[in-house]
């Protein structure tokens, strides 16, 4: 017997990094901005996707939701209630989405399909992920933009403690801003902590129940769905 | 906590690679993971052994070697590796950076195996005698 080094040089998530792409580039033909929501479980996800989705389809857009949790349907019949298609996705003990579980939940989803493209019928498609700020930061959905979120109530200093989402993160979504203060919430160090983390990075300040901030997060999807660049 | 899960996808990606050496068995498995890859070198290490059991992999170690987050510094002109992940300031002039150069790598480098004699050997190119 003798001893040998094999030289391998392989991702270890490559199989879900090319299921990524694939679904990247069948969201870029469709026309369609994907988001992937990412925040701890309480963050009020659910709360803030329902109302983007009411109101950009009171605006004429076309929108979608896949929703992930461990267990239970009831995120889907919440978001269900805007009138947009939703699907729910549960891990069933999982705790991220990856690109398999997205690609799975498409195939064949009539609903957001046009003209025989899957996807075609939409502007927007969202997606929810399972409440986690650790392990959804390793899986690539194919999105266009990742939404790293945060409420008011939960500490200024989450992004210190969870870099590795906040800095891969495009966008980042403050929720609940009408407890700001009774929850006694430091603003400025929040945001400082944010530009720490992922300096420059959009930051919307938002809540779900009054609306505030909602019209900049509107202008901001926007923007990116007619940017030149996403497609 | 999907420690579990990369050490599985590990234990397959290094199976499949196997089928080249018959009868080979592995010990020693390196990986390279980024600071922030958002994986523990710790949890890995203690699911290994459960996603190695009954493969060629089984009894082998795994070796985690931690990459540090390199950015480059627009106006240093250069990169520069962070002492940490709580800021991603450049070291050298405090100014904020935001093109990462290494950090979130999650990679197999390479395995160590014990092999048939030579002649019992399929040919194979990406291979490093020692």
């Amino acid at each position: 017997m003798s001893t040998r080094i094999v030289e391998l040089r392989r991702g270890i998530l490559k199989k879900n990094d090319e299921l990524a792409a694939g679904l990247r580039a069948s969201y870029t033909a469709a026309g369609v901005l994907t988001l992937n929501l990412v925040s701890s479980p309480g963050t009020g996800k659910t709360a803030f996707l329902e109302r983007t989705l009411r109101e950009l389809r009171a605006r004429g857009s076309r929108v979608a939701a896949l929703v992930g949790d461990l267990e239970t349907d009831n995120d889907a019949r919440r978001l269900a209630a805007s009138g947009a298609p939703v699907r729910q996705i549960n891990t069933h003990g999982i705790c991220h989405l990856d690109a398999e579980m997205i690609g799975r939940h498409l195939d064949g989803w009539q609903e957001v399909a046009l003209g025989g493209i899957p996807l075609g019928g939409l502007d927007y498609l969202f997606i929810e992920n399972v409440g986690n700020l650790v392990c959804p930061s390793s899986y690539d959905l194919g999105e266009a933009i990742r939404v790293a979120m945060l409420s008011v109530t939960e500490g200024e200093d989450k992004p210190l403690k969870y870099p590795t989402l906040f800095n891969s993160a495009d966008a980042a979504v403050i929720t609940k801003i009408d407890l700001a203060e009774p929850c006694g919430f430091d603003r400025e160090t929040a945001l400082g902590n944010i530009n720490e983390i992922r300096p420059g990075i959009r930051i919307f300040e938002t809540s779900a129940k009054t609306g505030a901030g909602m019209e900049a997060w509107f202008t901001y999807l926007a923007e990116e769905r007619a940017s030149p660049s996403r497609y | 906590m999907h420690e579990l899960s990369i050490v599985t996808s590990i234990v397959e990606s290094v199976t499949e690679s196997l089928t080249a050496y018959p009868g080979a068995r592995v010990l020693e498995v390196r990986l390279r993971v980024g600071a922030l890859a958002s994986v523990v070198p710790e949890s890995l290490e203690f699911c290994y052994p459960i996603a190695a059991e009954g493969t060629p992999l089984e009894g082998s170690r795994l070796v985690v070697n931690v990459l540090p987050v390199v950015m480059h510094c627009a106006p240093c002109g250069q990169d520069v590796e962070l002492e940490g992940v709580q800021s991603f300031r450049c070291p050298h002039c405090g100014e904020p950076c935001t093109q990462m150069r290494q950090g979130r790598e999650m990679e197999i480098e390479s395995y160590e195996i014990d092999e048939l004699p030579k002649s019992e050997l399929p040919n194979d190119e990406a291979e490093v005698k020692i």
